[in-house]
Order: structure tokens, then C-alpha cells, then sequence
């Protein structure tokens, strides 16, 4: 288990849990909710922001904030 | 008797909310504010039945209740607020077959309020492609409520929904989400505390100020004091009733929905591939931007000589048809003239609306904001910063307030401030005539020396908006956390309906909202140009004919003595005056100085106000710029030469020449303060870079 910010890309994981108290209410809304599914699509020119399919939908989060998801990669990557 | 009904149309973003809209209302809708803020109103006219007329009100796009930003507010205030004229009496929510899961959690939240609402599904056309099945009839009794497939492309399912909105009391509103189940104890002492209200109701009334307080606005009213608790749990309660919604939704959507991912197409990573590639997407970016430029600077001068030229002949036949006097003079210079200035910059304006909503629609714009965040971010701006940076090469106004979905507030605050550097539009006549006085039109290895200077203040302008960025985000405090979260929408085909609306919509309101201004100042101008103090302004024809009394001058030379006299002693010419010693320095005289403070109106007025004071009588180019080319200093030297010439357009690139855009900025960041530094230190600035300039030069 490590921060999001780490992940590969193309890497694929599930969120394990979220401290909540740093993170925008609109992420968790948007699907950011520990046992979802999270994968990195892109990273942007200098490694930043990050380009993320989590559960369905597609969003662009900055580094800075993935810190505080902390996810488990799936085995079969 | 026709029954009029109040409809709301709530959605996320990117849910093609605006063209259920446009199908419903069609050509009967109007646009305006808020009151007291600069968030867009939406609302339109639509014959339901024969009985039933509804009045459709399209809300900006939101992800939840839980308001993060001021359009966001707007929604959460409006279904709080029962006393509200425009409070619903059935809410559409508009959902994206894609993101179904996303947009119920919006649904549910909406219904929880105990409003009766219908779930729309958009883009319904794209659910074979996709390999979405959805079990409609399980899914409106798990919701409780009506839902209706609807796609916009194809036309259908609207008249569906008319029948529904007709038949809206037979909607149950009940609970999905039973706010006990978020925290017992907490919402139950609630419930004791206020007996007979919606605890739902309740909860977001004490919570709307969490996510979102930076910016002044109404809050509802009865407002309940019942912050027991500190707002960081209120925040995990809120987390919490997150999480328990999607539980909720996932165990519906379990049973009623299906995608077979083996049928969607790879469009997106194709496309993302390319767009957002760390070389190539920065090759079709410059690629747009140019064709922008393109179509702002070189393929709308066609429509605006022909503006300019109808303006021009307007005046002249309001001129011939009216009696000669004080009357015809103010329609014909205040007026007229004022109003050809401000439709003149309608192509401009609706070439820069058309791109950037195709850009929108196509979901392109979020693949750019991606793209630039890092390298904007050093400079503390946001990705979402290069929307506003691009329109300010059209205007300010527009620019501004497309910074409103730049969710941090510091972020939001540098890219308002710093957009006036970018070279607007209107800077664009003062250079042009300036550049065609000083510099040589010569080629070096056949690049114009001229094309080369502009292209330089151009440069200028957006490197002074870089590096007042940096500055200022060392100056500002900033205590709240970037939120910076965007949504990477699929790539969609912009429907022409859509972007003749946007490009229709944000044309009239520039043409309204600048133009009052803009119509304003220029009738002032002109009353501080026709009138004077004393006796030298009343009897300008006498003093005139006196002084050339022994030189043969023909009526018009005569005619143009004493129309300068009289601008020299009006009250506008005495300011030109009291300004004077200050920039000489600067290398300007008086009657530029009249143009520097006539054109705070906005910029462009530079030229004219010059055409006038040099008693040229005309606009025609040429004309005004053989004038200036023969002004001399008392020295005998050329006015307008390289120092004095590089010094004014120095000036015009600094300085805050606006009035609409101090009036624009003091809406948005609803205070006089940043307004005034804007005002202030850009004026400071080309002030300086002028003097240095000029000195250096001499």
C-alpha cells in the first residue's frame, strides 16, 4: 500500500483509504471513495498532474492532493 | 386558464444539460444575472400542453448540494429558499448515461429534499456504442420517480418529458437516503431541535458554508444557529453521507444497469494519445491558437471595415437629416459614434466564443488545462487559467469572467489581476496607427520591421502578465488547500445549436453589458469636448478670426482653427492642460493627454479622441495620420517621433485603460480593493516603463 502519487502509470489499483480531512468533498463525490477501482492513464509534461480513471469517471487531479489517497496495486499488473 | 408552472434543470457538468434546454425552450429563452453576482441566469419559456406553460429554468452545472463554488451556491441557495419566485415546482435532473453512478448521487440528493424531481438520461443514442443497458422500469421504482431517455441528437424523448412535467404532482417525493442513517445521534438532536422540518433540508442549510465561503453572497435565510459541532466533523459527515449515497446507488444501479465494456470504443485513449502528448499536444494546441489569432485579427477585419464604414455613413446621414445643432451633434458624435465603437468589436468577440465553446463542447478545453497546469502553476496560476488568457486577447471583460471555475481562490484572484496585460483588442487601433508613424516600413531578410514590433507587444503584454503572476504569488497569502479537480469528459461532436447559443448569447450580453459603459463615457466625452469655462470657449470664432485676420485661409481651414481653439479651452482640453507637466516627461503634450484620459473609457477611444483634437474632422486613417505626422514640439522636432511613439505604446500595453474592466473585476471579486490595486499599480508600472523609455530614446 502506498500514496496514489507513486502509482505507475498505466498501473492499476484499488483505493484502501482516503484522509479525508485533506482532500476536496467534490473527489470523493466524484468517486474517490476507498474500494474503488483506480487507474493512472497520463501523466501530464512534468510528471504533473495526473490523468486517473477512477470507478467510471475520468479526472485530472494534481499530485499534491493524490497524496492523501492510499491505494494497493492489483496483483495482475 | 393557462397553469403556469416553475421547472429547474440541475445537472453535472458535461451532461448536455444546455441542450435539453435549447430543445425544450428553443428560441424562448433569456440570459441574464443573478442579482449582485455574475453567475449566468438561464431561463426559457415552454407550452407544455395546451394548459400548461412552464417556465424552465437552466441552473449552472453541479457535482452534488454541497456548493464549492458560486455557481455552485447558486443552486444549493435556490432549493433551500421556498420563498424564492424561481423555487421549483419540479426539478429535472439531468443525468449522462455514461456517468449515471456520478449524476444520481446528485439525483438523490435533490429528491432527499423532498422536491418532486424527474431523472432525465441524456445521450441515450450513445448507449449501444457504449454497451449500456438499463433496466428503465426496475430503475424508476428503485428511485421512486419518473426517468426519461433522452438524446438530443436524435430528437427524442422531450415530448416524453413535457407529458411528465404536466403530471408532475403524481411524482411521490420520498427519501432515498434517510439522513439518521449518515448519524444518529447527530440528526436526530436535529430533529428535536426543529420538529416539522426536513431534516435533509436542515443539514444543508447548517453545511452550505463549509466547501465554500470566500466569496460574499446571500445566505438563506432562517438559517438555523445549530453548529454544535466543529466544522471538521460537519466535514466527515458530510463524507460520510457521500460514501452512504453511493452505497445506496451502487445497490440500484447493481440491479438496473449494465455496460458491456467490450463494445465501447477506444475514441478517447486514441485521441488523448495525440492531444495530450508531451510533444504533439503542445504542436495542436499552438496549431489552435494560431488559427484563433487567425480568425480574431485577420478574417473578422473584413466585417469590422464594414461596420466602421456603415457607422461612419450612419452619422453622416443622421447628420444631413437633421436640423444643424447641439441635438444632432450629440446623436451624431456622442452617440453614434459611441455605439459604432462598441459593435465594431463584434466579430472579434463572436470568433473568440465560437472557438472556445467548440473547444468546450468537444471536451478539448479540460485536455489543455491538463496539458498547462504544471508550467502555469510555477507562476501561481492554474491550468484553468489559459481559457481567461486566451480570451483576453479579444477583451478583458469576457476573460474575467471566465476565470469563475477556478475553484482556488488565490489562483482565481492572480489570473483576474493579471489578464488586463494580455493585449486586448482594443489595443490594437492605438498600435497600428502608432506603429505605421514610427517605425520604418522596411524589411529586414523579408520580415517587416512593423509585423515585428507588433508581434513584440504582443510578447510584452504576455511576459508582464507572467511575471506580475509570480510576483503576486509571492505577495498573496493563500490558507486554503488547491482543489484542483477536473473531469476529463469523452470527446463529443459539438452540436451546432449549442454554439450558435453560446457565440448568440455571450455576443449580446458583451454588446449590452460593455456597451452601457462604453455609450456612457463617450456621450461624457463629448459633453467635455463641446463645452467650455469663460469667455475663450464661447467666443472661440471671434478669437480665431482675430488672430488669423491678415492670412488667407480657405472656410475649411478656418472651420478647423477654431474647432481646435475650442477643444484647447474646453473643459476636457483644460485637463489635458492640467495634466500636462506630468507626462512631458513621457515625451506627450497636452492633446495627448486628452487622449490618454479620454481613452480610460477604453482604449481605442485614443484614436478618435486624436482625430478630433487634431481637427481632421474625419476618421478616415490616412487623414488622422498625416496629421499626426506633422505635429511639431515648440522645439520644432516631430511630435510623433520613435522615443515619444515607443513610449505611448509602452504605455498602452501597462496601463489599466479600461473602465469596463475595472467594473467587471470589482463584480467578481465583489470589492472595490483589487479593482483599485489593479488600477494603481498598472498605471505605476507604465508610467515608469514609459518615462524609461522615452528618456532612454530621446
Amino acid at each position: 500500500m502506498f500514496p496514489l502519487d507513486q502509482l505507475a502509470l498505466g498501473q492499476r489499483a484499488i483505493i484502501k483509504s482516503i484522509k479525508t480531512d485533506f482532500l476536496p468533498l467534490k473527489l470523493i463525490e466524484m468517486g474517490c471513495l476507498p474500494g474503488n477501482e483506480i487507474s493512472l492513464l497520463y501523466l501530464a509534461p512534468f510528471q504533473d498532474p495526473m490523468y486517473l480513471k477512477i470507478d467510471e469517471a475520468h479526472l485530472a487531479i494534481r499530485k499534491e492532493v493524490a497524496r492523501y489517497i492510499m491505494v494497493k496495486p492489483l496483483k495482475d499488473d | 386558464m393557462i397553469k403556469n408552472i416553475n421547472v429547474a434543470l440541475i445537472g453535472n457538468p458535461n451532461t448536455g444539460k444546455t441542450s435539453v434546454f435549447n430543445a425544450l425552450t428553443g428560441l424562448n429563452q433569456k440570459v441574464g444575472n443573478y442579482p449582485g453576482i455574475t453567475v449566468e441566469k438561464k431561463q426559457g419559456i415552454c407550452r407544455l400542453d395546451r394548459v400548461t406553460k412552464a417556465r424552465i429554468l437552466d441552473l449552472p452545472g453541479t457535482y452534488s448540494l454541497n456548493a464549492s463554488s458560486m455557481d455552485e451556491s447558486v443552486v444549493v441557495e435556490l432549493l433551500l429558499n421556498k420563498n424564492n419566485p424561481d423555487f421549483p415546482d419540479v426539478v429535472v435532473v439531468v443525468a449522462d448515461v455514461e456517468n449515471l453512478k456520478r449524476n444520481l448521487l446528485l439525483f438523490t440528493q435533490i429528491k432527499d429534499l423532498e422536491i418532486p424531481s424527474v431523472l432525465v438520461i441524456n445521450m441515450s443514442d450513445q448507449m449501444q456504442r457504449k454497451g449500456i443497458k438499463i433496466d428503465l422500469e426496475k430503475l424508476e421504482k428503485k428511485l421512486n420517480t419518473k426517468v426519461v431517455l433522452i438524446s438530443t441528437r436524435q430528437n427524442s424523448g422531450v415530448d416524453q418529458l413535457k407529458q411528465i412535467l404536466v403530471d408532475y404532482r403524481s411524482i411521490p417525493s420520498t427519501l432515498i437516503l434517510d439522513p439518521t442513517n449518515i448519524d444518529q445521534d447527530y440528526f436526530e438532536s436535529l430533529g428535536k431541535a426543529f420538529p416539522n422540518q426536513s431534516l435533509y433540508k436542515l443539514w444543508l442549510v447548517i453545511t452550505q458554508d463549509i466547501n465554500f465561503t470566500k466569496l460574499e453572497r446571500q445566505k438563506v435565510p432562517d438559517t438555523a444557529q445549530f453548529k454544535t459541532q466543529p466544522q471538521s466533523y460537519l466535514k466527515k459527515l458530510q463524507q460520510r453521507e457521500t460514501i452512504k449515497r453511493y452505497q445506496t446507488i451502487n445497490q440500484i444501479l447493481k440491479e438496473t444497469y449494465r455496460v458491456n465494456l467490450d463494445e465501447t470504443t477506444d475514441l478517447r485513449s486514441k485521441l488523448d494519445n495525440l492531444l495530450i502528448h508531451k510533444f504533439w499536444g503542445y504542436v495542436v494546441f499552438f496549431l489552435i491558437l494560431l488559427t484563433i489569432f487567425q480568425a480574431i485579427f485577420d478574417w473578422s477585419s473584413v466585417p469590422m471595415d464594414f461596420i466602421d464604414s456603415s457607422f461612419a455613413r450612419l452619422g453622416e446621414w443622421t447628420k444631413a437629416q437633421m436640423p444643424a445643432g447641439i441635438l444632432t451633434d450629440l446623436i451624431v458624435e456622442g452617440v453614434i459614434s459611441g455605439l459604432g465603437g462598441i459593435v465594431i468589436f463584434i466579430p472579434q468577440i463572436a470568433f473568440l466564443f465560437l472557438f472556445i465553446s467548440i473547444l468546450e463542447e468537444t471536451g478539448y478545453m479540460s485536455r489543455v488545462v491538463f496539458l498547462m497546469d504544471r508550467s502555469l502553476r510555477k507562476f501561481g496560476l492554474s491550468g484553468k487559467s489559459v481559457v481567461p488568457l486566451i480570451s483576453g486577447t479579444a477583451c478583458a471583460i469576457p476573460a474575467v469572467m471566465a476565470t469563475r471555475n477556478i475553484e482556488n481562490w488565490k489562483e482565481r484572484l492572480i489570473t483576474i489581476l493579471v489578464v488586463p496585460f494580455t493585449t486586448c483588442s482594443a489595443r490594437l487601433p492605438v498600435y497600428m496607427i502608432l506603429i505605421s508613424l514610427v517605425i520604418p516600413n522596411e524589411r529586414l531578410l523579408g520580415i517587416s520591421y512593423q509585423g515585428l514590433t507588433l508581434m513584440g507587444l504582443y510578447l510584452i503584454g504576455f511576459l508582464m502578465a507572467i511575471v506580475s503572476a509570480s510576483i503576486l504569488n509571492r505577495l498573496l497569502q493563500s490558507t486554503n488547500k488547491s482543489y484542483f479537480v477536473v473531469e476529463m469528459p469523452n470527446y463529443k461532436l459539438p452540436l451546432l445549436k449549442n454554439v450558435a447559443f453560446t457565440v448568440w448569447e455571450k455576443t449580446r450580453s458583451f454588446v449590452v453589458e460593455a456597451g452601457k459603459i462604453i455609450l456612457a463615457i463617450s456621450i461624457l466625452l463629448w459633453f467635455m469636448a463641446s463645452f467650455g469655462p469663460g469667455k475663450k470657449f464661447s467666443n472661440a470664432e471671434q478669437i480665431v478670426a482675430h488672430q488669423y485676420f491678415n492670412q488667407v485661409l480657405s472656410d475649411s481651414e478656418l472651420e478647423n482653427k477654431i474647432a481646435s481653439f475650442r477643444l484647447e479651452n474646453s473643459y476636457i482640453g483644460i485637463l489635458g492642460k492640467t495634466i500636462e507637466p506630468m507626462i512631458l516627461p513621457l515625451g506627450y503634450d497636452w492633446k495627448i493627454g486628452i487622449a490618454l484620459i479620454s481613452s480610460f473609457a477604453a482604449r481605442e477611444v485614443f484614436v478618435g479622441t486624436l482625430a478630433t483634437i487634431y481637427s481632421v474632422g474625419s476618421d478616415a486613417q490616412e487623414t488622422i495620420k498625416s496629421r499626426m505626422d506633422g505635429e511639431i514640439r515648440k522645439d520644432g522636432t516631430r511630435l510623433f517621433n520613435l522615443s515619444t511613439g515607443i513610449s505611448l505604446m509602452l504605455f498602452y500595453a501597462f496601463a489599466m485603460q479600461c473602465m469596463s474592466t475595472l467594473a467587471i473585476v470589482k463584480k467578481e471579486t465583489n470589492s472595490w480593493k483589487w479593482p483599485s490595486i489593479q488600477l494603481f499599480s498598472m498605471t505605476i508600472i507604465a508610467y515608469i516603463v514609459s518615462l524609461l523609455a522615452y528618456q532612454l530614446l530621446k
